[in-house]
């Protein structure tokens, strides 16, 4: 650890940013400071909007077409870079500040090699020959944990998985040696068990060679995993900044004692459905696939009344495509779907009105699951009046029920485009359309996922609140666990289109764990800055290079 | 998957062929008669019939006329009986010649001037070439044409009759075809160099861009090393595109200038109505437009890593 | 007009010619952002100066076309003096080889070619539209049918077809106006097909059809509201190509046909007058590269508008 004598690598004072929209400036970094030593990892953490990557440009000297520092200092090293000539800070770049961006498969050029791209920066910089780059790329595939060192260089990087591609990313970011490496969101594309493995490469490798690091995530978990130090950012502003056991143990500002106090949520779970009750749901042993490659194999579970089945996995364990098999939109090749007791017809373009009716859906991508150019009325009216016959004064006057049941106030919103609403918003938007139907089943497919943490805590107490409320039963996609905790009754796992495990919620997060669930289950960060540490101990994994 | 697109190319020309072919029959009435008139007598009509092949079935008259194509005969004009393998001879040639002049100075200018207008976007040059390429897109060739012979031709610089000796030098033919081979250029350029900056500004939006520069690579080095080598494809498209559209643009240039290609004699055997010279040229014509279409799909497969190197 | 104009002279026209279509666009749209409504007021005044440039050169020749018969001094095809007469003040722009009045035929000729234009326009657009749309909603076999077919019918340059078309059906307005709008449907079903494409995979297209929305509902209510801004974009864009087309055809003497008014007849006409240095024939061909200026001008702006919006 360094001391507060030493001059810090970087410094910004009083950076502010601003960016254009619509042809204005308004100002999305307003008036940040910011110190690093050497060999120290920062923590720049907060929802969307917080402006923690466009800080981490600029500790480059970068910024995005559109953007346009407008105050303060930014040095590194005795550097001013807001000053320093173009050619200076382009000397900097990628020798002596690295950058590791958030999709390594979009940010890796297809048309290149990886070993080609690593020994770019190095060469260009005349940090060391080409040779004696290619030996280095080796090495540091080798230390990064990928699987075959000797040779993965010389794929292109289609030829790569995703965890593979992050690693080879921040090998290339060491390529130079850095003295500062900013991290933009490195894990969060990865499914949890790709994100253990390369959240540990990335810190072995840092300690390492003592860089110093901006770690920039909208996960606390991960960042409590990283940083020495963590910087809570809010629309643009500082909240507050301490070191990470402080941090953790004990936030002095109230918007971050909220965002420690989202983790931890967490509804018992209702007495299972007696055996003489009927599922309002029953799947029953479906295969299904696209072509000729089956996707799900054999699936079954029930869904009862006035219960939350957790349907959890990993990227394609087929838990989106069982919801497909449920709507009707794809057809199983085997097995049936119940309803209430009685049998769908597979395919939805041939179930009538009502059965088309009594389940519905909830998107998790609520711009894409909104006609944006519809009115609120119509988008929530249309159910109402395709479904129940409603209309004129008697639509309206539901449509308005409809709005006060999801929290939003009628007279404001009624009006509006999908394009005038915030993201929680529109999620509202999106459960009242379903509820408009009056159904008894709602499939919600990872409805919080691309919410931020408080949003996202909203939209699942109000689900909540209506399943209590009319009954409902809900079937809930997610890859996470703290989702799953916060409101399933039951669980079901699903890995490479098989369930694995099911059971109800209390049960399933208690030992003995089928091998997979285990995975699953302890590869979900916690909020303990000391967690990586135990559970790579329990896996018996040494650190690498050693 | 290269194979897979030049059998596709093998049968979209047969479809082709077929369409040129079947587009004839569907004339209304009689081609005899068409021709001959409506004063010809009924022996005669049969007679020139049995002279065209007319009274074999479709299918038969198809492959044969397939089948001398192949060989490089077209059949006969019918306007003037010649062989249709003479007429048009030459006057391939000709145009040929005309549009690889264009394409000569038009391709590297085209792409010259797109990366320039993309790397210096929404700057004063950027958005002069707008307004000046958008308002060449909008003008007729034969306007293009005719400005060109008041201020070049009128001026005594260069010959408004693009007549060639075959005989005569290069130099001579490049100059008596210099009018018409810029008038070509003026209208494809513009096209082109639209169509080029537009696929560099989408290519330079990606994140693999901004990792280069945040790499502190030069901007040289950025647009050679990172963006051309993905920017191939579209390009290629891009280039192969424009000169398809060449083919058309030459019809309306040849007759401007009075100059001896395959797209003047398309259009007078239009007015006259000889179908199967038109027929000759408009499968030259359609064949030369996929050939390049194929050739471009070809090559930018071939540039794209992704499918070359397999996973 | 006596011998060639010098360069410098030409220059000084340019200039003072630009001078005054910028004064005027400014003009313009100051006019139109004081007339219209407050909400369209401001989306006119930032409007670029190409933009209401071009509306208002659209509203001149829609007014030339609807009142040619009231503003124009003579009839269209009346014989009014000797041939080829210069400027003067009786005929502002002299005569044309019949002795006809140049600015009455110019004016009936908005009437004439921009009318064909607009109606050929109209049916590619409603056909290639309507296909496309069903094509991209429906999938399965009808999109695959309709999508080969015009595989296969793009696959022959479009000029080229028209002329093979125009051969076998015979040169008239009613068969060119049939031959354009075939060929450019296929353009348009292409676009909105590919439009239409991207907005049902989104995910309220999904929800609609789970509901149990019938094709008319999810086509009009659900798509077309979406699809709107690019379609109307490849109107005008539609618009420009048939524009040219037709008017390369006229030129070529295969459109329309003597004695109506038409400029790309008009300057095929007359074209030996430019031999002579006198630029009277370029009017026509002017007048159509004013309006294809224009309508890609404000095409231009509607389009940069659509993408900034997204941003």
């Amino acid at each position: 650890m360094t001391t507060a004598e030493q001059t810090p690598l970087l410094e910004i004072r009083g950076l502010r940013i601003e960016g254009r929209s619509e042809g204005r400036w308004s100002e999305i970094v307003k008036g940040i400071d910011l110190t690093l030593h050497r060999g120290e990892v920062l923590g720049l953490i907060g929802e969307s909007g917080a402006g923690k990557s466009t800080v981490g440009l600029a500790a480059m000297g970068f910024t995005r077409d559109g953007c346009r520092i407008s105050g303060g200092s930014i040095r590194f090293d005795g550097t001013d870079l807001r000053s320093a000539p173009i050619r200076e800070r382009r000397r900097l770049r990628g020798n002596r500040i690295a950058y590791v961006a958030q999709s390594a498969a979009a940010s890796f050029n297809p048309a290149h090699r990886l070993i080609d791209q690593y020994c770019e920066a190095p060469v260009q910089h005349g940090v060391m020959g080409r040779a004696a780059a290619m030996a280095d790329a080796v090495d540091l595939y080798r230390r990064m944990r990928l699987p075959d060192p000797e040779d993965i260089g010389f794929r292109y990087p289609h030829q790569v998985s995703g965890g593979q591609l992050q690693r080879a990313m921040t090998a290339m970011a060491m390529s130079s040696r850095p003295d500062l490496i900013i991290f933009d969101e490195p894990t969060t594309a990865l499914d949890v068990t790709t994100q253990i493995e390369v959240l540990a490469a990335i810190r072995d490798i840092v300690e390492q060679f003592d860089t110093a690091a901006i770690y920039i995530t909208h996960d606390l978990a991960v960042v409590a995993q990283m940083a020495d130090r963590i910087k809570v950012l809010l629309q643009g502003e500082e909240v507050e900044e301490a070191d990470t056991e402080t941090m953790l143990a004990s936030p002095r500002q109230a918007y971050t004692k909220s965002l420690w106090a989202v983790r931890s949520h967490a509804r018992p779970e209702r007495p299972p459905a007696g055996p003489e009750e009927t599922p309002v749901v029953s799947v029953r042993g479906v295969t299904a696939g696209y072509g000729e490659i089956p996707v799900l194999h054999d699936v079954s579970f029930d869904i009862h009344a006035r219960r939350t089945v957790a349907v959890v996995g990993e990227s394609g364990s087929g838990k989106s495509t069982t919801a497909r098999v449920i709507t009707g939109l794809l057809p199983p090749s085997a097995g049936e779907v119940l309803f209430n007791g009685t049998a769908l017809p597979p395919s939805y373009r041939s179930r009538d009105k009502d059965q088309l009716r009594q389940a519905q859906m909830i998107y998790q991508m609520a711009d894409t699951a909104l006609n944006p150019k519809h009115r609120i009325r119509e988008i929530i009216g249309r159910p109402v009046a395709f479904y129940l016959g409603l209309s004129g004064k008697r639509l309206t006057e539901r449509v308005r029920e409809l709005l006060s049941l999801i929290e939003l106030e009628p007279d404001e919103f009624i009006d509006r485009l999908p394009s005038e609403l915030s993201g929680g918003q529109k999620q509202r938007i999106g459960i009242a359309r379903a509820l408009a139907a009056e159904p008894q089943f709602i499939i919600c497919d990872e409805v919080t996922s691309a919410l931020d943490q408080l949003v996202a805590e909203g939209i699942l107490t109000l689900l909540d609140r209506l399943q209590g409320e009319l009954d409902l039963a809900y079937m809930f996609i997610t890859h996470d666990l703290a989702t799953v905790r916060a409101i399933a009754d039951e669980v079901v796992v699903m890995k490479e289109g098989k369930v694995v495990e099911q059971g109800g919620k209390t049960e399933m997060f208690r030992p003995p764990h089928d091998p997979y669930t285990e995975l699953l289950l302890s590869s979900v960060p916690e909020m303990d800055a000391h967690w990586l540490d135990r559970l790579l101990a329990e896996r018996g994994e040494v650190p690498a290079g050693e | 998957m290269v194979a897979r697109r030049l059998g596709l190319g093998v049968l979209t020309l047969f479809v082709i062929s077929l369409l040129i072919f079947g587009a004839v029959e569907l004339l209304p009435g009689d081609l005899a008669q068409e021709i001959l008139g409506q004063s010809a007598t009924e022996e005669t009509v049969a007679a020139f019939r049995r002279e065209l092949g007319l009274d074999l079935p479709a299918y038969q008259r198809y492959l044969a006329w397939l089948g001398g194509v192949v060989q490089g005969d077209f059949g006969t004009s019918l306007a003037n009986g010649r062989p249709i393998a003479d007429l048009i001879g030459v006057r391939l040639g000709n145009t040929l010649f005309l549009a690889l002049y264009a394409a000569v100075i038009a391709v590297p200018l085209a792409l010259m001037l797109g990366i320039l207008a993309a790397l210096y976007r929404n700057s004063l040059f950027d958005r002069a070439i707008n307004v000046v390429t958008l308002t060449s897109i909008s003008f007729p060739e034969f306007f293009v044409a005719y400005i060109l012979i008041v201020y070049l031709s009128q001026t005594g610089f260069f010959p408004s009759i693009a007549r060639i000796d075959p005989d005569a030098g290069l130099g001579e033919k490049l100059y008596r075809t210099f009018l018409p081979a810029l008038t070509l250029t003026l209208v494809v350029t513009a096209h082109m160099m639209r169509m080029t900056r537009a696929a560099i500004i989408n290519l330079l939006a990606s994140p693999y861009i901004e990792m280069a520069r945040l790499k502190g690579l030069s901007p040289a080095r950025v647009i050679l090393k990172h963006a051309l080598p993905n920017a191939l494809a579209p390009i290629i498209n891009v280039v192969a595109l424009n000169l398809a559209y060449l083919i058309t643009g030459v019809v309306v240039v040849e007759v401007v200038f009075v100059y001896p290609g395959l797209g003047q004699l398309m259009v007078d055997s239009v007015s006259k109505r000889d179908i199967t010279v038109v027929q000759a040229a408009a499968l030259i014509f359609a064949c030369a437009y996929v050939l390049l279409n194929l050739l471009a799909d070809v090559l930018s497969t071939l540039s794209n890593p992704r499918l070359v190197h397999k996973r | 007009m006596n011998g060639p104009t010098p360069f410098w002279l030409s220059a000084v026209y340019v200039a003072l010619v630009f001078a005054c279509a910028v004064g005027l666009a400014a003009g313009f749209r100051a006019l139109l952002a004081l007339a219209a409504p407050a909400g369209l007021a401001r989306t006119l005044r930032t409007a670029p100066l190409t933009a209401s440039f071009g509306l208002l050169v659209i509203l001149v020749y829609v007014i030339a076309a609807l009142f040619a018969p009231l503003i124009a001094p003579f009839g269209e095809r009346e014989v009014v003096g000797g041939q080829f007469l210069p400027w003067d003040s009786v005929h502002l722009l002299g005569t044309d080889n019949l002795g006809r009045d140049m600015f009455t035929r110019l004016l009936y000729g908005a009437r004439n070619t921009v009318g064909v234009a607009f109606i050929t326009t109209g049916l590619a657009f409603s056909a290639g539209a309507v296909l496309g749309l069903l094509a991209a909603v429906v999938g399965g076999w009808l999109d695959q049918l309709l999508s080969r077919t015009v595989d296969v019918l793009m696959a022959i340059p479009a000029l080229i077809f028209a002329l093979l078309l125009l051969t076998i059906l015979g040169t008239s307005v009613v068969n060119m106006i049939l031959v354009i709008a075939l060929i450019d449907s296929t353009r348009v079903f292409r676009l909105a097909r590919a439009v239409a494409m991207n907005i049902v995979v989104m995910d309220y297209i999904e929800a609609a059809r789970l509901r149990g929305e019938g094709l008319y509902h999810l086509i009009l209510r659900e798509i077309l509201p979406n699809a709107a801004a690019p379609l109307v974009a490849e109107f005008g864009l539609r618009f420009c190509f048939v524009f040219l087309s037709i008017s390369a055809l006229s030129f070529l003497g295969l459109g329309m046909q003597p004695p109506t008014a038409d400029w790309g007849s008009m300057v095929r006409e007359n074209a030996t007058l430019i031999t002579f240095g006198d630029v009277t024939p370029l009017l026509p061909a002017g007048a159509i590269a004013l309006l294809t200026v224009a309508v890609n001008f404000v095409v231009d702006w509607m389009l940069h508008r659509a993408s900034g919006l997204k941003e």
